[in-house]
């Protein structure tokens, strides 16, 4: 289990963060991909924006973006559907074998 | 770099039975000896394998069971672009003079584990395969207006195709009704929109420019060779209304074949999904962006089946190992005029387009008689 699952598991949503290139390493790793040395972990922004939006048996899904550069897939609590680049917040996450992410729109 | 020529190919029929991985590729691999004057088993330097199947030295154990002693053996796995990335590696050995003459087999079963990938964390709950088509689809959508109409004329003509396919999982051709029709898997996706994963094998033999004439007088040749892979998640596709990898692999495979994509005569391309079609139509230069849809519709309306004569995943299925290199057969067979009922009139130049993972990665063939 990785510290990014862990964190998860316990509805915190964290990343690894090179200090060095000053960005978060996605996904979460123990080594820069831009620069191959140590990261940190760090809390990731609650704020999100919808980069692509779908549903299935009217649950709508998106893929949302953080921090100008993670990207994933989860769940949204309402039943309206989104619009590109719509702001979101999210509402919990999680972690059973997958990680798992549910957003409210703002 | 010395040419590179495929001289042989052997393929099964798609579907699910109760074969073993090594008798679905050695089924394969059985008519190419059984039809290429002069091939011994002494003659194969080089033995790769292509599957997902997560099996130790498959590439030692069909050599063996083929009573081949190669002197490379080896597999190659990247999901569902395997197929061809295998092949690239053959030309790399047979190219660099390293060997002369190397077999490269796929197969696959319908339950073998690449259908999910649960490393990509950034597909979170959604790791079904149709999560991203949903996703590309949604963008297309959005951008060009394309509708489920146009998804549906997809799969119509590529079942179509099909039918003319001896080796395709489909015997049966689906109307517009029947696309449109088919159970709803997500709001823009539904049954017949997606290829089914099935068993099956491919194989193809290459050799050297020196040693072609020793086993055919009609060689389909290697010209362009383009792969790319961007990533492993999912989601760093930035553009999700096109596919990152498709568009640089192609521009190296153009470059290398010194063709363009006016050049093409014949394609297989890796429709995994209807979406997939319309995308890689655009991102190849067979049409203008947008008009992917538009490009589709005509080739169903003038019964035109140089897209996917074979039927593509949607219609021939899709035993992940094997379809690139069922791709190439396709392709080998339409150059060389062996294609049957399928034949495109006049075809010299090909194209082959696989890709794994959601199009984090692609390989792009450009294969000349």
């Amino acid at each position: 289990m990785t510290r990014f699952e862990d964190e998860l598991k316990n509805n915190n949503f964290v990343c690894s963060y090179c200090t060095k290139c000053q960005h978060f390493v996605w996904p979460a790793s123990d080594f820069c991909n831009k620069c191959l040395g140590d990261v940190m972990w760090k809390q990731v922004s609650k704020n999100a924006k919808v980069v692509e939006v779908s549903s299935k048996d009217e649950q709508y899904f998106c893929i949302a973006e953080f921090e100008g550069n993670i990207r994933v897939f989860g769940t949204l609590l309402e039943n309206l559907s989104p619009k590109h680049d719509q702001n979101l917040i999210l509402e919990e996450c999680g972690y059973d074998k997958s990680p798992k992410f549910v957003f409210k729109t703002v | 770099m010395k040419k590179v020529g495929i001289v042989a190919a052997g393929i099964t029929k798609f579907d699910k039975s109760e074969k073993p991985l090594e008798s679905l590729m050695l089924s394969s691999i059985r008519p190419i000896f059984e039809n290429t004057k002069n091939l011994k088993q002494d003659d194969v330097d080089v033995v790769l394998t292509s599957t997902n199947a997560n099996r130790n030295y498959l590439a030692n154990i069909i050599s063996e069971l083929s009573g081949i002693k190669p002197k490379t053996s080896h597999s190659v796995e990247s999901l569902c672009n395997s197929g061809t990335n295998s092949l690239v590696s053959a030309y790399a050995y047979v190219s660099s003079g390293l060997a002369d003459v190397a077999l490269v087999t796929g197969a696959d079963k319908a339950d073998n584990p690449g259908l999910v990938l649960n490393w990509d964390m950034s597909r979170g709950e959604y790791q079904h395969p149709i999560f991203w088509s949903s996703m590309f689809t949604s963008a297309h959508m959005r951008k060009y207006g394309t509708t489920l109409e146009d998804l549906a004329y997809v799969s119509v003509k590529n079942h179509k195709n099909a039918l003319n396919n001896p080796y395709a999982y489909f015997e049966k051709s689906f109307s517009f009704d029947d696309v449109m029709n088919s159970r709803n898997l997500t709001e823009n996706l539904r049954l017949l929109d997606c290829s089914i994963p099935c068993d099956g094998a491919a194989s193809v033999l290459v050799c050297s420019e020196e040693r072609v004439k020793e086993f055919t007088d009609n060689p389909v040749w290697i010209s362009g060779i383009g792969q790319k892979t961007i990533s492993a998640s999912f989601t760093k596709n930035n553009n999700l209304a096109s596919m990152e990898s498709t568009k640089s692999a192609v521009g190296d495979a153009y470059h290398m074949s010194n063709k363009t994509a006016g050049d093409i005569d014949v394609v297989e391309l890796h429709d995994a999904f209807s979406i997939c079609e319309i995308i890689e139509l655009e991102d190849m230069g067979l049409c203008q962006k947008g008009q992917g849809s538009k490009f589709v519709r005509d080739l169903y309306d003038t019964n035109n089946n140089k897209v996917n004569p074979r039927g593509g995943l949607i219609g021939a299925g899709h035993p992940l190992g094997a379809t690139g290199i069922a791709q190439i057969v396709e392709i080998y067979q339409q150059l060389s005029g062996k294609a049957g009922k399928r034949q495109v009139q006049g075809a010299k130049t090909g194209l082959v387009h696989n890709m794994s993972a959601g199009s984090t990665s692609s390989t792009v063939l450009v294969l000349e008689s």
